[in-house]
């Protein structure tokens, strides 16, 4: 990760936050723009969660990580506060590890 | 108004989530400096991340494909995809800003999904304002505070893997994601490009992949009645981005 790629990461993020603010008085966001730009950020951010708790240098983690995901997913899905599903799911892992898991 | 006077206009049980957010946050933070810098990034890698671009999923995308051995243009795009969703965010609170240039160009830089969240939940113009400005400001020095933290703490940990932290990223992003999954046409946009970007791992470089997830996306934009196929009623409302911004409380 370079500079440069963080400044222009920098400066993109920044173009679509000031976008609202400067241009609201004279145009209108459509609602079909609005409804796929969510649904791309949650198919991507879903792509990361599968690929990350699965796949480690483009083969399988091992069980140990997707087990804590899994915990997580868990957790999640029964409204559980923020900070219990990180730990949770970091404990998990790290104790199957501890006990031999991959 | 100054943030004394924002402080005061908010009521307790506001001031008391605005905290707790953020100390989800500062655990999330923690753990992103600690991984980025453990998985072999300089210690100024992350800071000047949170600083300059203040996006916790973005900042996690970008490191993880990093770490996973992509290069900078995926790890550019994939997370400027994931934030391609503060563009709505900044039309959505833009009359909370204030008038002045200042505050217009400050204030849109703690555009998240927090504090977004936090402006639809109070009632009138005034408490929005407030809200806005006290979650923005409190949560970007949490969260810079936090990294910073957790970068010089990844310093010292040998082996991440054995806390396992690298279960903590995708438990973070799951936790963002998982509200918005009620709405089945993005849970089956989701989940088809969830398949496309596994069975592509082995094959493209890190990083592509997930881009490739997007091929997804038609599974959403398809036109559907009504009444589902299935029989049950679904409602075409914004239930996606309600619930994302409801409950997606902890995107640094």
């Amino acid at each position: 990760m370079s500079l440069l790629a963080i400044v222009v990461l920098a400066a993109g993020t920044y173009a679509f936050r000031i976008a609202g603010p400067l241009l609201r008085d004279r145009i209108r966001l459509p609602e079909r723009l609005e409804r796929l730009l969510s649904i791309a950020a949650v198919v991507l951010l879903v792509a990361l969660v599968v690929t990350s708790a699965l796949t480690e240098g483009g083969g399988f983690a091992g069980w140990a990580r997707p087990a804590g995901v899994l915990v997580a997913a868990v957790l999640a899905l029964r409204r559980a506060p923020f900070p219990v599903i990180v730990v949770a799911a970091a404990a998990t892992t790290a104790l199957l590890r501890l006990a031999g898991l991959p | 108004m100054d943030m004394y006077s924002f402080w005061r206009t908010l009521d307790r049980a506001t001031l008391r989530d605005i905290g707790l957010v953020c100390v989800a946050d500062a655990l999330v933070g923690a753990a992103f400096g600690a991984i980025a810098v453990s998985g072999g990034l300089p210690l100024w890698v992350p800071m000047a991340m949170s600083l300059l671009v203040f996006a916790g999923g973005a900042q996690f995308a970008a490191v993880a494909v990093t770490l996973a051995g992509g290069g900078a243009v995926a790890a550019v795009t994939a997370a400027l995809v994931l934030n391609a969703r503060l563009l709505p965010f900044g039309f959505a609170v833009a009359d909370v800003l204030g008038r002045g240039r200042a505050a217009r160009l400050a204030g849109a830089h703690v555009i998240t999904d927090e504090s977004v969240a936090f402006v639809l939940r109070q009632p009138d113009q005034r408490r929005r304002r407030a809200a806005f400005w006290v979650s923005g400001v409190g949560l970007f020095a949490v969260w810079n505070l936090a990294v910073a933290l957790g970068a010089l703490a990844g310093q010292g940990i040998g082996d991440t893997d054995a806390l396992g932290l690298d279960a903590a990223f995708p438990a973070v992003l799951l936790a963002l994601v998982v509200p918005a999954l009620k709405d089945r046409r993005t849970r089956t946009a989701a989940l088809s490009g969830a398949a496309v970007a596994v069975a592509a791992t082995p094959f493209l470089p890190a990083g592509l992949p997930v881009l490739l997830a997007l091929a997804g996306l038609p599974f959403a934009a398809r036109r559907r009645p009504a009444t589902g196929a299935d029989g049950s009623t679904h409602s075409d409302g914004p239930d996606a981005a309600a619930s994302r911004t409801g409950r997606e409380g902890e995107d640094g």
